[in-house]
């Protein structure tokens, strides 16, 4: 058997070994926390436009979003919002707080690097694949947006 | 002539000091008896993680001169490494010691790596007096190999938990304590594992190749070893080297063991175990070799692996080496 044979049947050998995460119990706490953020965001959005019903929807919308922007960014600070995430996995991952959190993060890690070479520099090492993408995707909707 | 990857150390090198320090989370763990030093606050006093774990090394290094009755200028030579980039709790931590320093890097095989080499000096009658040591911590290892700290991801199942401590060790050419009767150097094995979650697969074919060259080597059994023990394969590697060495016709029975399987309990979810060149150091210079002196074990086959990975190669798609020593340190005569 050579090198690349034996490579093969140990990679596979390993795949099989390996323990699985467990897809049901993973999947509820996912979606238990991620509609509870859901739920909070729109409990929040309720109240802005109850207070202040000359608001606008798009404009209620926004304040929202800083909220639970603020929400998510102050948990990472005190330590809590990774526990969350190590509970929810996806399920705090994908609402605008796991953006925050992903921002946050970084930044309280590298801030002993400095404000320049360690905090800013340092910020979007998580968040910034997805804000390329967002931005590239963007680019090529309004593309066909100008044909259609 | 055959290639030399063991050597017996004739003159019987002594570890005549021993040293463990670790962190709050480890002080909780299966071996939280017999650390020497558990910190309260894994920054230990410091501004940053990197200085916390220079600290912790310079501490287990102090630690381990006076628990040898020695004094800092009475030490020769000081071996020691870390897994951060160039090595620098080690070099750093090496600035306030008057001694020379050679650095070495094993990943995590470097316990063994430092005691392999350190004997192999000491039994040449080179140097009197040389310091092994080496630390690992999980804030400055999670942030140069992984994510933040802060960030909200899972881990999973196959990840591991760095240890956040430091372990040393004093060779001596004569004194009261556990022999260094012989070490095998290990060669870099890479079975084409490319997953940077799952080091336990990564190092297990480098433990096997490194106990079939000292069981051939040596002629000896797993049954001569009271203890044999690797660093950090996990729960999944270990049970992987198992299979292999079962593959090779060796039955690996219950006096192996994996330190870093040892390491947690299972409430501390630490998923498949501890990992870090601190896992075996803390636990060889605290558990092992309390249970040498009190004659518990007479002899024990310590074998720490290391994954040498980077993650810059890692990204670029290389797959990882892994490397493993093993070292024999049996009871010394009263």
């Amino acid at each position: 058997m050579d090198a690349k044979q034996r490579n093969e049947a140990y990679n596979n050998y390993v795949k099989a070994k390996i323990p699985k995460t467990r897809p049901w119990p993973t999947l509820f706490y996912s979606f238990l926390v991620g509609g509870i953020i859901c739920c909070l965001g729109q409990g929040i959005n309720d109240l802005i436009l109850l207070w202040f019903p000359n608001m606008a929807q798009q404009t209620a919308w926004g304040y929202t979003l800083i909220i639970l922007i603020f929400l998510a960014s102050f948990l990472t600070g005190i330590g809590v919002y990774d526990k969350i995430g190590k509970f929810a996995g996806g399920g705090s991952i994908v609402p605008i707080t796991g953006f925050s959190n992903s921002i946050t993060s970084p930044a309280l890690e590298f801030k002993h690097e400095g404000i320049i070479y360690g905090l800013c520099v340092k910020m979007f090492t998580i968040a910034g694949p997805v804000i390329v993408s967002g931005v590239v995707a963007s680019v090529l909707v309004g593309i066909i947006y100008l044909f259609i | 002539m055959a290639k030399i990857q063991t050597v017996k150390f004739k003159n019987r090198p002594v570890i005549i000091g021993s040293y463990s320090i670790v962190g709050p989370k480890e002080g909780q763990g299966n071996f939280k008896n017999y650390f020497d030093y558990i910190m309260q606050d894994d920054r230990f006093g410091e501004k940053t993680y990197e200085q916390a774990e220079k600290k912790m090394i310079q501490h287990a290094i102090i630690g381990a001169i006076e628990k040898a009755h020695l004094k800092t200028s009475d030490v020769d030579l000081l071996l020691a490494g870390d897994l951060l980039n160039q090595i620098i709790s080690s070099s750093y931590a090496a600035r306030d010691f008057s001694c020379a320093y050679l650095g070495l890097f094993g990943a995590c095989s470097t316990m063994a790596e430092s005691i392999a080499v350190g004997a192999s000096l000491v039994n040449g009658g080179l140097f009197n007096n040389v310091v092994c040591s080496t630390a690992s911590h999980f804030s400055t290892a999670e942030r140069q190999f992984r994510f933040p700290l802060e960030l909200g991801n899972q881990r999973p199942p196959t990840s591991q938990w760095t240890v956040t401590g430091a372990g040393s060790c004093v060779l001596a050419q004569s004194g009261k304590g556990p022999i260094v009767t012989s070490a095998t150097f290990g060669k870099v094995i890479d079975w084409g594992i490319n997953d940077v979650n799952d080091m336990g697969a990564v190092m297990a074919p480098a433990a096997m190749d490194t106990m079939l060259t000292h069981f051939r080597d040596t002629k000896t059994t797993p049954d001569d070893y009271d203890l044999i023990v690797t660093g950090d394969l996990g729960k999944l590697g270990s049970e992987i080297l198992i299979d292999l060495m079962e593959d090779q016709g060796i039955k690996l029975g219950l006096n192996y063991n994996d330190c870093g399987q040892m390491y947690f309990t299972r409430e501390q979810s630490a998923l498949s175990g501890g990992s870090g060149c601190g896992c075996c150091a803390t636990v060889l210079n605290s558990f092992i070799m309390k249970k040498l002196q009190d004659g518990k074990y007479k002899k024990v086959l310590f074998m720490p692996t290391g994954a040498l990975m980077s993650t810059t190669a890692a990204q670029q798609g290389e797959t990882i080496p892994g490397i493993c020593h093993a070292v024999v340190i049996e009871r010394g005569e009263e």
